[in-house]
């Protein structure tokens, strides 16, 4: 809806994952809702900018969509089958008027947003089906975001929507024991959006900063619903913490600057001070997860003034929590740079030996890349130039790649 | 992930030993088939973009000279293969990229055999950096 004031957008993106919610609920064919609520979401575009805002506007989407939801019905099927089927979708059409609580409508769409970040579909179709799904963009944008066809992004929903059908996940929300599971999964998913949107400054950069706009957005309306989760919060205070570096993090060729050179007056020191609040509350409450320690960590970061000042042996002592909770080898990989930071490259070095040892990071380029910095701490050129050469001959992301080899060719220049 | 898959023809077999030497059938069954695979990435949401390459006879070799303006060499006679065409598709993970590599490679060629010819298989720089 581009042509629709940003006003109106806005709350139509916020009731669209609700209203699709209800008629889901009543109904059950996501497929069939999902159509009938984008026409109803169309229809609110085109009528309440000239006819003004109603009085329920959620309750006036779920009203036409279940409408559209019922015409549908009345030319798919044949006149004997039809007459069976509009009697029980007239009753479903009048049970369908929705309560006035919010509640209802949040519930709604927490119960959509489970649904779409099942475990059991692939990663990409999670991603694409919640845009659309719980985001309300259009098949257009998310494929313009991921720089693929609409036709192949459009099929990738079609299939999703479809593997939500054969393995009959339910539009419910989980209950208590399965619930920290499904939401770890919807967290992981929002993450990837961000991220997506975050890190990519390739082609189509505007488009994909709307990926990260949009994940905090949804992590936003995740955290009003359920504001007692502090891992809900702890990834929402991430997503801020290392959003508000971006304005920093490409230099004026396009090339990545690293933490340590940028220019920190251009961090937005809003996202900061939310960020900050967001984790800090989320820490003195409950249990303490991977999202709220990340967010601890990109806290110290956000809050020196300079790399110099940056208290790492804080940040050295919550990546060895984290690591401790979620045995990754990417988080190894960070904790050996925090000890080489807090405590000298040799004490980096050693970790790194004993990751490289395990052979858990084979061949990945971001051992290398650490290992290269580490080396050229610790003053050893020659062998940081072969690994920084080394990591930038396996990355697969172009700048990561063209800074890898600008730090190789600076540490040759300086011989 | 995306990936780009690129299908690699013997040139001396171009014309002399190549389609150029199949039976009409063979022909359209390797058609259909590159046809029928083509939609089924497109069914299967991974398509990103395909193409076919006009044949290496008129393949030119562009530089600028000094003054940039276009120096032009080629067709090359000598070079042993050429790239015939190439997929770029947007796959989960890199073991779905080797296996529709491996589909392609079995294309039906000469009284259907499977040609059985190497596919190039490159991950596109599309991955997002690390922090720095």
């Amino acid at each position: 809806m581009p042509s629709a004031p940003a006003a109106f957008e806005n709350l139509l993106r916020e009731l669209a994952p609700q209203v699709l919610g209800a008629v889901m609920r009543r109904f059950g064919d996501f497929a069939a809702a999902e159509d009938a609520v984008q026409e109803a979401l169309l229809a609110a575009a085109l009528q309440w900018p000239t006819d003004g805002v109603p009085d329920n506007p959620r309750g006036w989407l779920i009203h036409v969509a279940a409408r559209r939801m019922t015409d549908q019905v009345r030319s798919d099927f044949a006149r004997r089958q039809r007459e069976a089927f509009l009697f029980l979708y007239e009753v479903a059409d009048e049970a369908v008027e929705p309560a006035p609580d919010e509640d209802a409508g949040h519930d709604d769409t927490l119960a959509l947003l489970f649904m779409c970040c099942h475990p059991a579909l692939t990663t990409s179709s999670a991603i694409a089906l919640t845009l659309r799904a719980v985001g309300g963009l259009t098949t257009a944008e998310i494929a313009h975001a991921f720089l693929v066809p609409e036709a192949t992004l459009a099929q990738r929903i079609s299939r999703a929507k479809q593997a939500i059908r054969d393995s009959r996940i339910a539009f419910e929300l989980p209950g208590d024991g399965e619930r920290a599971q499904r939401l770890a999964a919807v967290l992981h998913v929002l993450y990837l959006i961000f991220s997506e949107g975050y890190t990519s400054s390739a082609g189509g950069r505007l488009h994909r900063t709307e990926l990260s706009d949009e994940a905090i957005r949804l992590t936003r309306v995740l955290h009003a619903m359920s504001p007692r989760d502090e891992e809900v919060a702890g990834l929402l205070a991430l997503m801020l913490l290392t959003d508000a570096r971006r304005p920093a993090r490409l230099g004026c060729a396009g090339e990545l600057v690293p933490l340590e050179q940028q220019d920190r007056t251009r961090w937005n020191q809003a996202a900061i001070r939310e960020g900050v609040a967001l984790v800090s509350a989320a820490l003195t409450h409950g249990s303490v997860g991977p999202y709220q320690l990340q967010a601890a960590i990109a806290a110290v970061h956000d809050e020196a003034a300079s790399s110099e000042e940056t208290d790492w042996a804080q940040i050295h002592a919550l990546y060895t929590v984290l690591l401790r909770l979620s045995d990754n080898p990417i988080v190894a990989l960070n904790h050996a740079v925090a000890a080489a930071m807090a405590y000298g490259p040799q004490a980096g070095i050693e970790l790194l030996d004993a990751l490289d040892a395990s052979g858990r990071l084979a061949g990945h380029h971001r051992l290398d890349a650490v290992r290269a910095h580490l080396l050229e701490r610790s003053g050893d050129r020659t062998g940081a130039i072969a690994c920084y050469l080394a990591a930038a001959a396996r990355t697969a992301s172009m700048p990561e790649r063209e800074y890898l080899a600008i730090q190789a060719a600076r540490l040759k220049a300086a011989r | 992930m995306k990936y780009m898959l690129m299908m690699h023809a013997p040139k001396e077999g171009w014309t002399t030993a190549g389609i150029g030497t199949w039976a009409p059938e063979d022909i359209k069954a390797h058609i259909a088939f590159m046809i029928g695979f083509n939609k089924k990435l497109q069914a299967s949401g991974e398509f990103v973009d395909a193409q076919g390459l006009a044949g290496p006879e008129e393949a030119k070799s562009v530089r600028a000279r000094k003054d940039g303006t276009p120096d032009t060499d080629g067709p090359f006679a000598e070079s042993k293969e050429f790239l015939a065409g190439f997929w770029i598709l947007d796959v989960e993970n890199s073991a779905r990229a080797v296996q529709i590599a491996a589909q392609i490679s079995a294309a039906p060629g000469k009284g259907g055999v499977p040609l059985n010819m190497p596919i190039e298989l490159r991950q596109v720089m599309s991955a997002p950096p690390s922090d720095l």
